[in-house]
């Protein structure tokens, strides 16, 4: 017979001022089974845990139910507060009525009512639940870091610091990701190269860090430990082995007029090219697109152009290369595939979004965004530093800077605040008013959000000392009069209309994740939110986790985020996986199906549903060796414990350990009338 | 039964048993309860793994136990914290959804949705609209003249083989 013990808490006020947990406490006591129930203000606390481990003893317990929190909170603990008391923790459950009750409900008898019910049916429940164990599984002690950027490259280096061997795997043709094009960085004014390169060159030649530079994740299968990844390693054209990076072939390219990535379409390059100067790793790579060979290829013709292959001593140009796939054997994912610019033309990916048509980007050409004007600023960029508008390359003395373009506008574009660019835009007045003496910078913004160490500091610099002139308000019009600039606004502080003109124009453009995030978090089974940014396990308490045990996030792919806060989770996730590879074998949930053989009829239904591949085949033999039958036989180290397989099953020969057919029926009669 | 009656309120509340996933709409309702998102009460919710898991014959028995309505959710088709589960979930409902009406249930006492982990204010619209209809609807009450009041039945050892549909 069981005996169960219900413990409901109030977790100070969050339960109790809407739910009667005494009451709660006293109608579950009078379940069949409860032997023990009890009330108490905090049941996370110490006290509260020494009563779930006292009662245990004490009333000899075979199951305990705590009424609190979501099992995705306290599950845990009180799993560990049980197997403390001396039972197997697995016959502790969580009825929430907190996130499901308590705080969103106003209306006290009705949500005590619903307390009562929650918790009789995980009585219910843990009635029928079994001892179970975990299951132990061994470890790859290596980890794959999914981009190049500063938070992956932050995440590869102490990893591998921490004496593991990571893979590194960066789509573009070179790591360094968007830090690469800044200029300066806010709030120091530190050249970003500067402090960049050098830890590009450190991911580059550290003995554990293995790079596949212009490769894209293909596939993922496997679990926390033990995944198994499939690597495209695009053709770049180029045999990585014979290149020693000299240049030559770049020089000779006869296509020089491609507008470059880097310098974000300011700037030009080749078809055979190198990003930037500073690359890692410093090899060319052949843009199909562009490069004339191909371009004939494409259309059947023959071979023209081989320039870049005469002027390559090392015979290191490959034109049939094709794209190749490795595939490696890691124990942890860390994404880091950072952000995009919100588009701020018309044609746009998602129907929900917008644009900005009224500001003439990309029909006026001194209208430019934020990293543009990164390319103008920098001394690596294509006017070398010299702040020059892209129309006529004349210095523009007026310019004017529009703040929250695509952010905080849940009508043409997303809902959330960039958080960069008021710190940024305060840093591109100071660039220019360094660079232009004679200049004035005006910026149009709806609030300053300078929140971080030294920022409002710094941002109050731009305006009261380097002379930034900002107005509050937005801009609803911009055209083009001869080589001036039109701007209709709104000064909403002063309450009237504002026009105004300008030499060149800046918008401060919305962050948004990669394109092609849904389909990599699709692979990974790690969830994202309606803008793409993926998801953390718990947004306080485990925020570089994600719902996918083994799968970490860090940087802009998870919210926009400045480069300390990317620096700072990229290292988080380095010290989880870390943390994770300190023991080589891994325990986990026992929350896995198991096949009744006296009844299994070898239809292998499950097999078919199984996305992990766990369903093997066992043949049942009599004593002369001789195969009487084929059944299933479930891998315990391969599932995952889905289900899936159990709900498929003509004869109802698998049950899922936890979710067995015999405790849902239970819970469902717990709710009826 | 605490719960009060239908008959004692004066008015008609349903009962409405959900079947959602743990890792998409459990959390996404994890978030509504996090955000504060007021909504009605009706609802009970029973946690699985995942949709995949979900047998139609659990919202059989849910009817059979008295619930007036239905929700079924999970995560967004290719967002399967198991990679496929809701699939095969989607296809089994599919079927059952020709089904449901040959066994004497309204249609539109069943919600079948998906609710993201970060879709707490979907969550809750789909509570407030699911019980707004099924109160539309009424009381089910076809397979309550269908239980057998169980002391006339000797009580037997139930096990998950042989719970009555």
């Amino acid at each position: 017979m069981a005996r169960i013990g219900v413990f409901v808490c109030h977790c100070g006020e969050n339960i109790g001022r809407t739910v009667d947990c005494a009451k709660v406490a006293e109608l579950c006591g009078q379940v069949p089974g409860v032997v023990h129930s009890v009330d108490y203000k905090y049941m996370c606390s110490d006290p509260g845990q020494q009563m779930v481990k006292a009662a245990i003893a004490e009333k000899g317990l075979t199951g305990v139910v705590v009424a609190a929190c979501s099992p995705h909170m306290h599950e845990k603990t009180f799993r560990r507060a049980t197997a403390g008391g001396g039972l197997n923790p697995f016959l502790c459950e969580m009825a929430n009525v907190r996130e499901h009750c308590s705080w969103i409900h106003e209306d006290r008898d009705a949500a005590t009512v619903k307390a009562v019910d929650i918790t009789k049916t995980i009585v219910e429940k843990v009635k029928r639940n079994v001892p179970l164990s975990t299951i132990r599984i061994p470890v790859t002690r290596r980890a794959l870091v999914i981009g190049g950027g500063i938070a992956g490259i932050q995440a590869a280096l102490d990893i591998a610091d921490g004496g593991r061997e990571v893979i590194l795997v960066e789509k573009d043709p070179s790591i360094g990701g968007h830090m690469s094009q800044l200029s300066e960085t806010f709030p120091t004014l530190d050249c970003s190269q500067c402090i960049l390169t050098p830890r590009m060159v450190e991911v580059y030649q550290h003995p554990r860090i293995k790079l596949y530079s212009y490769s894209e994740v293909e596939s993922v299968e496997g679990y926390i430990g033990n995944f198994k990844v499939k690597i495209r390693r695009k053709a770049r054209s180029i045999d990585e082995d014979k290149c020693n990076g000299c240049g030559a072939c770049t020089k000779t390219c006869p296509n020089k007029k491609i507008p470059s990535e880097f310098d974000c379409g300011l700037g030009k390059r080749t078809a055979i090219y190198v990003p930037f100067p500073q690359a890692v790793p410093n090899l060319p790579t052949i843009d199909r697109a562009k490069c004339l060979l191909f371009m004939n290829r494409a259309k059947g013709r023959p071979d023209t152009c081989k320039k870049c292959a005469e002027a390559c001593s090392k015979e290191a140009i490959d034109f049939d290369q094709v794209d190749r796939f490795v595939t490696e054997d890691v124990g942890a994912i860390v994404v880091a595939t950072g952000y995009q610019l919100y588009t701020i033309g018309k044609d746009q990916a998602k129907p929900n979004i917008k644009g900005y048509g009224e500001y003439g980007y990309g029909t006026i050409p001194d209208v430019i965004d934020g990293l543009q004007f990164e390319r103008l600023a920098s001394a690596s960029g294509p006017t070398s530093g010299k702040i020059q508008r892209p129309s006529d390359g004349k210095e523009p003395k007026r310019i004017v800077f529009l703040q929250c373009i695509g952010s905080r506008d849940p009508q043409k574009g997303m809902d959330y605040c960039s958080k960069i660019c008021c710190m940024y835009v305060a840093k591109h007045t100071m660039l220019y008013h360094h660079k232009v003496h004679d200049g004035q910078a005006t910026v149009f913004y709806m609030d300053i959000r300078a929140a971080g160490k030294g920022y409002d500091e710094f941002s109050r610099r731009a305006i009261e000392e380097e002379g930034a002139r900002y107005i509050r308000g937005r801009v609803s019009k911009m055209w083009r009069d001869g080589d001036v600039i039109k701007i209709q606004g709104f000064d909403t502080l002063a309450g009237e209309p504002i026009e105004m003109d300008a030499d060149m124009v800046v918008l401060a453009t919305a962050m948004r994740p990669q394109p092609g995030i849904d389909s990599l978090a699709q692979k990974l089974s790690v969830s994202y939110d309606q803008h793409g940014f993926i998801n953390e396990a718990h947004p306080k308490l485990r925020p570089v986790e994600t719902n996918t045990a083994g799968v970490y996030v860090a940087g802009a792919c998870q919210a926009p985020r400045d480069i300390p806060d990317a620096v700072a989770m990229a290292s988080a996730t380095a010290s989880k996986v870390l943390g994770l590879f300190a023991n080589e074998m891994l325990e986990r949930e026992p929350t896995v199906a198991r096949v009744d053989e006296s009844s299994c009829a070898g239809c292998f239904h499950c097999e078919r549903v199984c996305a992990y591949g766990a369903v093997e085949h066992k043949e049942i033999k009599d004593r002369a060796g001789n195969v009487l039958r084929v059944i299933a036989y479930v891998n315990p180290g391969v599932c995952q414990g889905c289900g899936t397989c159990q709900a498929t099953c003509p004869s109802k020969s698998v049950e899922l350990a936890g979710f067995t057919d015999e405790q849902i029926w239970s819970e469902i009669q717990a709710l009826g009338v | 039964m605490d719960s009060a009656t239908p008959a004692a309120a004066g008015g008609f509340e349903p009962r409405i048993t959900a079947f959602v996933c743990n890792w998409c709409t459990y959390t996404g309702a994890d978030l509504a309860g996090t955000s504060r998102l007021q909504m009605a009460s009706n609802v009970r919710i029973i946690r699985l793994p995942c949709t995949g898991r979900i047998d139609p014959m659990f919202m059989i028995k849910a009817f059979e136990r008295g619930a007036d309505g239905v929700i079924v959710s999970g995560c967004h088709p290719a967002d399967c914290h198991y990679n496929a589960g809701n699939y095969h979930a989607r296809r089994r409902f599919a079927i059952f959804r020709e089904l449901i009406q040959f066994l004497g249930i309204d249609t539109g006492r069943i919600t079948f949705s998906w609710v993201s982990a970060s879709e707490g204010a979907k969550w809750r619209d789909i509570v407030n609209d699911t019980v707004t209809r099924v109160r539309g609807l009424g009381p089910f009450t076809a397979y309550r003249k269908l239980v057998v009041d169980p002391a006339t039945v000797p009580a037997a050892k139930v096990t998950s083989k042989e719970v009555p549909a």
